[in-house]
Parts: structure tokens; sequence; C-alpha cells
């Protein structure tokens, strides 16, 4: 008897031992190859309306159809979680600023390209202090932010204006979602957020907005980012992407009557109202058009941005902790410059498809 | 269902499912790699190693803190004070519920309301009311756990047999004599079942609190290394509270059973 439960364990162990090895990739990552469908992610920020618009309104499904793809755009509700999903392999494409794109997926070493320059932030990021004039006033603060978010780095810029240094302030890392009710409270006196919360932040009692994105206009850049090796083998995806984007944004953009239906349905998709959007909508400087986007993407201020985003992300540990040097991480840029390593590109800013837009190529 | 398993067989197969989750890991882990070399979603256990002994015996770069430590102290204090002070109503409030009646018609129907409010929709009240330093955290953890706690104890206080306090009452105690010397010793037992129980919540309510607003703490780290996905902090960070949750358990479980034996009488035989 005892001999039989010796066996029996045994052969459990072995059959368990086995059937692990054996088994595929539980989680594995975005597979390389030619294929057909594709997921894109995307979360509420006015600059990245258009494409839950542009799914609803059948402008997704028509580029699609042109190219033979199915392209699946998905929202979800956590801005990280959707970089941390893109990164793990769960899309091949997400909605993500210059900073994030960096620090989340290129940081861990998935190969990811720009390929759509959306927007910059002219307003939209901001610093709020009670009973202040200037930015110089929170010094000795304590601050409510999303800790080593874009609002970080706003904020470290902003306090290099002032000769200020992050160590005379302190940081209280504080959820987006509850950035606004975290204001009410009489002890939070300083704080860091972005629209749609900024809004709301501002229009609190004593508050005065002291320092925002529009002084470092292009610094927080929105984009459309997709799986580098995936684009290199589906070019499609990309040429389909670009289309069902400059369709929209036209749409976004256009003074009569079909453009106010766009922006109204990008604002019910957002929570917000017609006017509430627009008001989001002046503090965003869009690239509307290809050929803004190809410029703006293509000018040398560019690596110089990055190169001032990429110090921020070293000097926080952003790169990850092994990291020696801000140049461990390649940044690529359109002309052919690489800022960073040259063997170890993992960012990429590509303008050939929003040129075939420019061109229409498409 | 008679054939038992054996002292050594016990152990074995108590271990089997550890064995084979940790398997998975490593495999998949390996797999990942072999694909994307700074794979940062499930970094090998060396990684992880060295991720622990920088965040728990090297003092940061920045701060020139013992992360890991100073994390861990600021968790324990909140944690002990919500849960403590939880377990405080929860005894008086019970205790008083199961015993009064004029207190029982008056606050049952309120406590019963209060405990299926969910404390994470009521957390914008608690930072306007209560600001963002430690009481709001620790408020949240006596909100979520605390009205449970109370109507546990309410009813075990109310099922004693009516005739044990009848009897009491006509060797002449007072209601006073009979809460202290008759019902209090029985709930006992009961308080420190339900507060084991409460000690998953307790740290989920912790966690969420800290997420939301801190500059230190267990879920403030968690949530913060989660911006760049670095997992070889966080799962050792999760391996971590669930290693205190679970001494705290245990530690419940032992100190229950050796100041009320009489509540064990049939385990321990």
């Amino acid at each position: 008897m005892k001999r039989f439960k010796k066996l029996l364990i045994a052969t459990g162990l072995t059959v368990v031992v086995a059937a692990v090895s054996l088994a595929g990739p539980l989680v594995s990552p975005a597979q390389a190859a030619k294929k057909k469908e594709f997921n894109i992610a995307w979360t509420i920020y006015v600059g990245w309306m258009p494409w839950p618009y542009a799914a609803e309104s059948g402008i997704v499904k028509k580029w699609a159809d042109k190219y033979g793809l199915t392209i699946n755009v998905t929202q979800i509700n956590d801005y990280v979680e959707s970089i941390n999903q893109y990164t793990a392999g769960k899309f091949d494409g997400v909605t993500v600023t210059n900073m994030d794109t960096l620090t989340i997926p290129a940081a861990g070493g998935v190969d990811t390209t720009a390929i759509i320059m959306g927007d910059f932030s002219n307003g939209n990021d901001g610093v709020v202090l009670k009973n202040a004039k200037t930015l110089a006033d929170i010094k000795g603060r304590k601050v409510n932010m999303v800790e080593l978010s874009v609002s970080h780095y706003l904020l470290t810029r902003g306090l290099a204006t002032v000769k200020l240094k992050e160590k005379d302030i302190k940081v209280v890392n504080t959820s987006d979602a509850d950035i606004v009710a975290a204001f009410k409270s009489p002890d939070s006196t300083a704080v860091v957020t972005w629209n749609p919360q900024l809004m709301e932040v501002k229009g609190e009692p004593k508050a005065t907005p002291v320092f925002d994105s529009s002084k470092i206009p292009g610094e927080i850049q929105d984009l459309l980012v997709v799986n580098s090796e995936t684009l290199k083998d589906n070019p499609d995806l990309g040429k389909a992407l670009v289309g069902i984007w400059y369709e929209t944004i036209a749409l976004m953009e256009d003074k009569g009557d079909k453009g106010k239906a766009a922006r109204e349905a990008m604002a019910k998709l957002s929570g917000t109202d017609l006017a509430g959007f627009e008001a989001q909508l002046k503090t965003t400087k869009m690239f509307y058009t290809p050929e803004d986007a190809v410029k703006f993407t293509s000018s040398a201020e560019l690596s110089k941005v990055m190169d001032l985003v990429r110090t921020f992300c070293f000097e926080h540990n952003l790169l990850g902790e092994k990291v020696k040097s801000k140049d461990a991480i390649g940044i690529a840029f359109p002309s052919g410059q690489v800022l960073g390593d040259k063997k170890n590109v993992k960012m990429r800013y590509d303008v050939s498809y929003m040129k075939m837009a420019a061109d229409k190529k498409l | 269902m008679n054939i038992l398993p054996g002292r050594g067989s016990r152990l074995l197969l108590a271990l089997l499912p550890f064995v084979l989750i940790a398997l998975i890991y490593v495999t998949q882990s390996a797999q990942r790699r072999a694909e994307n070399p700074n794979d940062k979603l499930l970094p090998p256990v060396s990684e992880m190693v060295d991720a622990v002994k920088r965040v728990a015996f090297e003092p940061d770069r920045r701060s020139g803190e013992y992360v890991l430590w100073t994390d861990t102290a600021a968790s324990l204090q909140r944690l002990a004070l919500g849960l403590g002070i939880a377990t405080l109503i929860g005894l008086t409030f019970g205790l008083a519920i199961g015993v009064l009646p004029f207190v029982s018609t008056t606050l049952a129907p309120l406590v019963g309301v209060l405990s299926m409010i969910p404390p994470m929709a009521v957390l914008p009240i608690l930072f306007i009311v209560f600001g963002l330093g430690e009481l709001s955290k620790v408020v949240l953890i006596i909100f979520g756990v605390a009205p449970c706690l109370v109507r546990d104890l309410a009813h075990a206080a109310g099922n004693l047999p009516h005739e044990q306090l009848v009897k009491a009452q006509t060797l002449g105690a007072s209601t006073w004599q009979i809460a202290i010397r008759v019902v209090l010793p029985q709930i006992m037992p009961r308080l420190i079942e339900s507060v084991r129980l409460m000690i998953g919540p307790a740290f989920l309510f912790l966690i969420s609190a800290e997420a939301i607003a801190a500059d230190v703490g267990l879920g403030y780290r968690i949530f913060l290394l989660r911006r760049y996905l670095a997992m070889d902090v966080i799962l050792p960070y999760v391996a971590w509270i669930t290693l205190l949750a679970f001494i705290m358990d245990w530690v419940l479980a032992k100190l229950a059973r050796h100041y009320f034996s009489f509540a064990y009488t049939v385990e321990r035989r």
C-alpha cells in the first residue's frame, strides 16, 4: 500500500512537471508575423478621442476593410494599465505620451514606433496652488500629483524656471482619479494634473494656476505607437491607422455642422459636454494636417526635447534600476539621428506613414 | 474519504500546489526572456533577489532610506491603528447591541446599513472630511472593517442561550456583570476569529488608500513602480504582504487557542 502511494505521488509529480514544461507561454509577447487582426488600446484624453469616434462611426472599419484587416479599438479605463497591457503584448498599439513610451515599453525592451504625432499639450497639464501668486510659492509645500508621470516632468521643468529643486517640495503620489477630491481637502495646497481634472481644480476657490505646459510647448506629446516588429511585418496596419486618423481629425476640425456633431460625439464619449471638450481642445495643439505633424516630428527640436525627457527619466530611475546612463536606450528620429545607444534603439519616431497621408498615397 | 494522508505525504501534498505555481512561473519567465531579454513582466528569480537586496539592505539613491522597511513600518502602523480601533468598536458596540435591547433597536439597523456601503465609494467624502494624511487611511480601514465586526459580534452575543442569562440574573448578577462576566468571555474567541478573517479586507483597504494618496507605504510603492512595470520589486512586495498577513493570522490563531481554549475543545479531540 505504501509503495503504491509513493508510486502514485511520483507519477503525479512527473505528469505535472511534464505538463508545465510542455505548456506554451500563457502570457506571450506580441507575435511578430503577418497577421490580419490587430488590437489598439486607447484611454480617455482630449487628443485621443478621435479613436473611439472613428470606431463608432465606421471610419475604422472602412480603412481596415480597404487593407483587408480587422482592427479592434478598445478602451482601457486606466492609462498606465493600457500601456502595461501593450508592453505585455496584449495590444499591437496604444495611445501614449512620448515620456511614457520611453519609460514603459522602450525601457521594457519592447521596440516601439510612434507613427502618429497627434498633438502636444499646450496648457492641458498645469500646476495649481492655493493662496499663492507665483510658482515660487510652492516652496516647502506638499504637492499632490501622479508621481513619475508627465505631471512630475512638468513640475521639475517649472521648478527649474524659479531656481527651485525637487528637494524644496514634498511629492505625495495621488491617483489622477481622486485628485479633484484631494484638492478640496484643506491640507492639499498644491497639485499638478492634466485635463479634464485641471479645469475642475482651477475652479476651486483660492486656486491659482501658476505654471502649465504652454510654457514648455512640444515637450508633452500625445502619440499613437505600435510594436515596431508588428509594423515591419504588417506595413498595411500603419497605413490603415494613419488613414483612420486623418479622416477623423479632419471631421474634428470641420467648422460646419458635421464637425460640430463629431466633436459633440467625442465630448460625450469622454464624459463631458461640447463646451468642456472645446475648452480642452484650446489647450491642446492638435496637428490637424499630416504636413504639420511631419514637420514637427522631423524638426531638430524634437531630439532636444527628448534629451530633456530622457534626462528626467534617468534621474528618476525610470529607465530601470540597473541602467547606468541615460544613453542606455536608443531613440531614433526621422532624420536617421539616434539619441543614445545605436545598438539598442527601442523608441522610434517614424514619419513615413504620415507622409503617405500628406502625399495622398494611402 | 476515509483514506487519510500520512505525515510525510501530507506535507508533500500541501507543498505540491506551491511547487507547481513556482514551476509555471519559472518556465513562463524563461520563455519571455528568451524572446525579449529586457522583459519586465515576469522577471527571473535571480533579478527579484537582487531587487530585494536593493530595497531591503541598501539605502535608496535619492532618499537614503531603506525602502522596504520604511514602507513596512508605515503600512503596519496604519494597519495596526485601523484594525485595532475597528476591533475596539466591534467589541464594544457588538456587546452593547447583543446585550441591551434598547441599544439594539437604535443602532442595529444603522450598523446593518453602514456595513453595506462599499467603503471605496465614499472615498472622496473621506478625503474631504479627514484630509489626505494618515487619518483618512486609518479611517478607511475602520470604515471597511468595523461595521462587519459589530454585526458579527452582536450576532454572537445574541445567540448565547437565553437560559444562561436568566440564570445569571437569578443568581443576582447586574446587567454590567452579565455583560462583562458572562457574555464577554464567550464572544472573545468569536472576536478573534472575525478579526482573523478581516485581515484580508483590512489589507485591501490599506493598499487602496495608499494607492490613492501617499508618500510612503507598501501600497504606495507597488502603485508607483507599476508606472514603469518594475515587476522585479512588485512581486517580492506582494509575497512580503502575504507573509505579513499570514503571520498575523497565525499569531491570532495561537492567541485564541491559548487564552480561550474552552472554545476549541472539539478541535483538540
